[in-house]
């Protein structure tokens, strides 16, 4: 469990409340991102999208695009260089006929200016060889199959004791089944590319959320060695997810740069964001619970269907939470996929958990309704010391704490059975609780920490800020590790020409980057404490590798937790749900800043609000294609849809998880957001949404099925046939 | 293409264009202002708004010739700061108001004229059509900055930012 650490060196900068190194560049408008950077002879891409969901390309007749003034050249099928490696379809532009989603790009022209791109980009004519297209989700498909296994450790599916037997013995029951829609990341900040080619060397500035990656995939996709690309991400408009793996986009860029021979500037406008940039898949989930009279869980079923691309391996895994949540003595998680002719999803903040604890939260609630037993008191009864699934201990598992903690602050005692009437009798306020968790993983990377004649300190690792506040907290780990002053250490990320480094993906940026300059920093301290403390007046530099250090087992479950608790007002007029208040309590280790940490989480808890109430991506089963392609048709959640949202921590140290005693806090703020509002709406109203997003139309559904339920309650009462 | 003068941050550029280019992708791309950012061009993000005679208009729906035609003043993020920082932008720092910062330099903008509408005592749909100046609330600034999103989620910590400023 917890220990405690003795800190030698400590400067007070682990743990400090100051603000993000770069926030004097973002006010003023001198931070740049890679749609702002110019280069001399800059040339301009406008992608050709496909017209059609599944078939071939027969031909491209780029003749009147060519024709037109200030066009450089159309690329497509065949006019484009061959890539060395073309085993990623997504990315291995116009090597293929091939089409298996709408907005697949079929070709692209470069031009002297956007205006001009975009303009002809319309003029080049594209025949196909149309093929029938499947793009809805079915769990009755003939061709579902079991997503792959991923690793030893984490199996498609799983299964413990006899859930079957159990469920049929349990005498209290929970079935339901509960959906999510397509969920788009849309980062404000669009997928784009500048690139140019030097010498056989190619250059990117990239929307990444990881330069080092990046860097070796553009490198096996063009054939050279690494060490002739570089990747440069100074700064990057958020990701969530969908620019973890490289899109078509940084592809094409490098494609056209070669074939124009030029820099050129690739940008994709929002509706392609909706195709190529990912997506989370849509999802339906069926959980069945089982449990004594007193709420405790003898069983646990949590079966997810999901779907990808015909390119794409892509699993989100929605029920693999459930396996650590809570302890019963049996259980199973079991994953379907379906392919489509579909864009590709791809990982979304909180892969797997957002939409699975959804569900398995949602179920609690349902269980606790039907117990009649306190949510948080359920959850509570059913907490557990070591992780189900594995059977090792949990590094920390501050649930409880969570959950008292919040209930304490957010009032949840006044919690009124019936709820509270809106003025007027327009309607109800309710109050809804759910648990967080966020698996931690770390990735090794390297850093190179150097201090010059006069103690100022330089530390350089190929991380990069998406706006998680990386170059703050990594400078406070180094002071803190050198045990010197925070003004004295300045920190470099966002090139892969820096020692090489993981992502910022999976919560595990801070914490892998953050090992990396530890080790780094105390071999600094180690190399100038056998100098006597005497500083060469060239300096010293020291690096690190944490490669060995993060292949050793693990012996212990490590995870963070959190509880969400929500109040709504629910108009039973209009339909209409507001959110009025939202506290979030986490155990997510030592605080390393708690001005960015609490962004960060109330940030993932506003974009919960936006699952919950807003965002819905719907496709069209006639042409394959996102009806909600930019912000106004697909609505995410602004400034009057979210209220008071607050977060905190409670008191944890996790040394087993990064040696700063921290755990990754980018997703846990959206996990468990959307269960907590379904169930305060639910409290208001005794409407149960299970498919999301909790809008007018779900609300007129769930009400009916209330009123469904409530009838055969009476006819079984007064014992009249079903 | 068209010959135009813009009135940008103060300086007069005399620039071509082409009549389809926008304000914004003037600023951006002629004149090297990249403050300004081009989040969905249509007018639905808000990462684009600055100031055209002291009122926010969404620079990517905007036409360049338009604003060089009515002899209009443009101020972008970089011109909010030509007397030393703006407060509101010292009030966004100590609130830790934006995390990846690319709606920020919008939200700057809008919060600036969003001030001056209210003070002009101007109704929204929050304070409903009073003759009465509305008081400038938590509510009321949430229902004024709705036209720029924020996909980070910094919500809360722009509301906390201006009120900060807020008279």
């Amino acid at each position: 469990m917890t220990q405690a650490v003795v800190r030698e060196a400590g400067s007070g900068a682990l743990g400090a409340a100051v603000p993000r190194r770069e926030a004097p560049d973002k006010v003023t408008g001198r931070a740049r991102y890679t749609g702002d950077v110019a280069l001399p002879g800059l040339a301009y891409v406008a992608v050709v999208p496909a017209a059609i969901a599944h078939g071939r390309v027969t031909a491209v007749r780029p003749e009147r695009a060519l024709a037109h003034a200030g066009v450089l050249a159309v690329i497509h099928g065949g006019a484009c260089p061959r890539l060395h490696q073309t085993s990623d379809a997504d990315l291995a532009v116009f090597q293929s006929s091939s089409v298996t989603y709408l907005g697949q790009f079929v070709a692209a022209v470069v031009a002297e200016s956007p205006q001009i791109a975009r303009e002809a980009a319309r003029m080049v004519e594209v025949d196909y060889a149309v093929a029938p297209h499947r793009v809805e989700l079915d769990t009755a498909a003939a061709d579902l199959h079991r997503s792959p296994d991923r690793g030893p450790h984490f199996p498609t599916d799983c299964s413990h004791g006899d859930v079957e037997a159990a469920l049929s013995h349990a005498p209290v029951r929970v079935d339901a089944t509960y959906t999510t829609p397509p969920y788009h990341h849309h980062a404000l900040e669009p997928h784009g590319t500048v690139a140019y080619w030097q010498a056989g060397g190619l250059t990117v500035h990239e929307t990444t959320q990881g330069p080092s990656g990046t860097r070796d995939i553009l490198a096996r996709l063009f054939g050279i060695s690494p060490d002739r690309v570089r990747v440069i991400a100074r700064h990057v408009g958020g990701g969530f997810g969908s620019k973890a793996a490289p899109k078509a986009q940084l592809a094409l860029a490098a494609v056209a740069a070669q074939v124009a021979g030029r820099p050129v500037k690739t940008v994709l406008t929002r509706e392609q964001l909706s195709v190529v940039a990912g997506y989370r898949t849509p999802t339906i989930q069926r959980v069945r619970l089982g449990a004594e009279a007193d709420g405790r869980l003898s069983a646990v079923s949590h079966v997810a269907y999901e779907q990808t691309s015909m390119t794409s391996d892509h699993a989100e895994y929605a029920a693999a939470p459930t396996r650590t949540m809570y302890a019963a003595p049996h259980r199973e998680t079991r994953h379907w996929r379906e392919r489509l002719h579909v864009p590709s999803p791809t990982w979304m903040r909180a892969p797997g958990e957002c939409p699975g604890m959804f569900a398995l939260e949602s179920a609690m609630d349902e269980l606790a309704h039907a117990c009649g037993i306190d949510p948080v008191e359920l959850r509570l009864r059913n907490d557990t010391a070591n992780d189900p699934h594995s059977g090792l201990p949990f590094s920390s598992r501050n649930l409880a704490a969570c959950l008292r903690t919040g209930a304490e602050r957010f009032g949840w005692a006044e919690r009124e059975s019936p709820p509270a009437q809106l003025a007027g009798g327009r309607g109800f306020v309710g109050m809804g609780v759910a648990a967080s968790t966020i698996p931690q993983y770390r990735f090794p990377s390297r850093a190179n920490a150097q201090v010059d004649g006069r103690g100022r300190v330089t530390v350089r690792i190929a991380a990069v800020d998406i706006g998680t506040g990386a170059r703050t907290a990594l400078a406070q780990i180094a002071a803190d590790t050198l045990g010197v002053g925070l003004d004295l250490v300045a920190v470099e990320v966002g090139d892969s020409a820096l020692p090489s480094a993981s992502w910022a993906g999976r919560s595990s940026g801070t914490t892998s980057w953050g090992t990396a300059v530890v080790r780094a920093c105390e071999a600094l301290r180690a190399e100038m404490a056998r100098r006597g403390g005497a500083l060469p007046s060239g300096g010293l530099e020291a690096a690190s590798d944490t490669l060995d250090e993060l292949a050793a087992p693990r012996t212990h479950s490590q995870h963070a937790f959190g509880a969400q608790f929500a109040e709504v007002a629910v108009d039973t007029v209009t339909r209409e749900v507001r959110v009025s208040r939202l506290l979030g309590v986490f155990a997510i280790g030592r605080v390393i800043n708690p001005v960015t940490v609490r962004s960060q989480l109330i940030g993932g808890m506003t974009m919960g609000v936006s699952m919950a109430l807003c965002e819905e991506g719907v496709l069209d089963p006639r042409y394959g294609h996102f009806h909600t392609r930019d912000l106004a048709a697909y609505r995410v959640a602004t400034f009057a849809d979210v209220p008071e949202v607050e977060a905190c921590w409670v008191d944890e140290e996790d040394v087993d998880t990064s040696p700063m005693g921290a755990k990754g806090v980018g997703e846990i703020g959206i996990v468990g957001t959307a269960a907590a509002v379904a169930n305060a709406v639910h409290h208001a109203t005794g409407w149960r949404v299970r498919d999301l997003p909790i809008n007018a139309r779900h609300l007129v559904e769930a009400e009916a099925a209330a009123g469904r339920e409530a009838a055969e309650g009476d006819r079984a009462a007064a014992g009249e046939p079903g | 293409m068209e010959n135009i003068t813009l009135d940008v941050n103060g300086e007069r550029h005399f620039l071509t264009v082409d009549i389809r280019m926008s304000l914004l992708d003037a600023l951006r791309d002629s004149l090297g202002l990249t403050g300004a950012k081009a989040g969905c061009e249509r007018g639905h993000c808000g990462c684009c708004t600055v100031l055209v005679d002291g009122r926010r208009v969404y620079s990517c729906l905007t036409l360049a010739v338009a604003v060089a035609g009515a002899g209009a003043r443009v101020v972008t993020v970089e011109g909010l700061s030509r007397a030393g920082p703006h407060r509101l932008q010292k009030a966004f720092i100590a609130r830790d108001a934006f995390q990846c910062g690319f709606c920020t330099p919008g939200q700057l903008c809008s919060a600036v004229a969003m001030l001056d509408e209210a003070s002009r005592e101007r109704p929204s749909s929050a304070s409903g059509p009073s003759s009465e100046g509305p008081a400038l609330t938590e509510t009321e600034v949430r229902e004024r900055m709705s036209g720029n999103l924020c996909r980070c989620g910094a919500y809360q910590n722009i509301v906390a930012a201006i009120m900060d400023v807020a008279p």
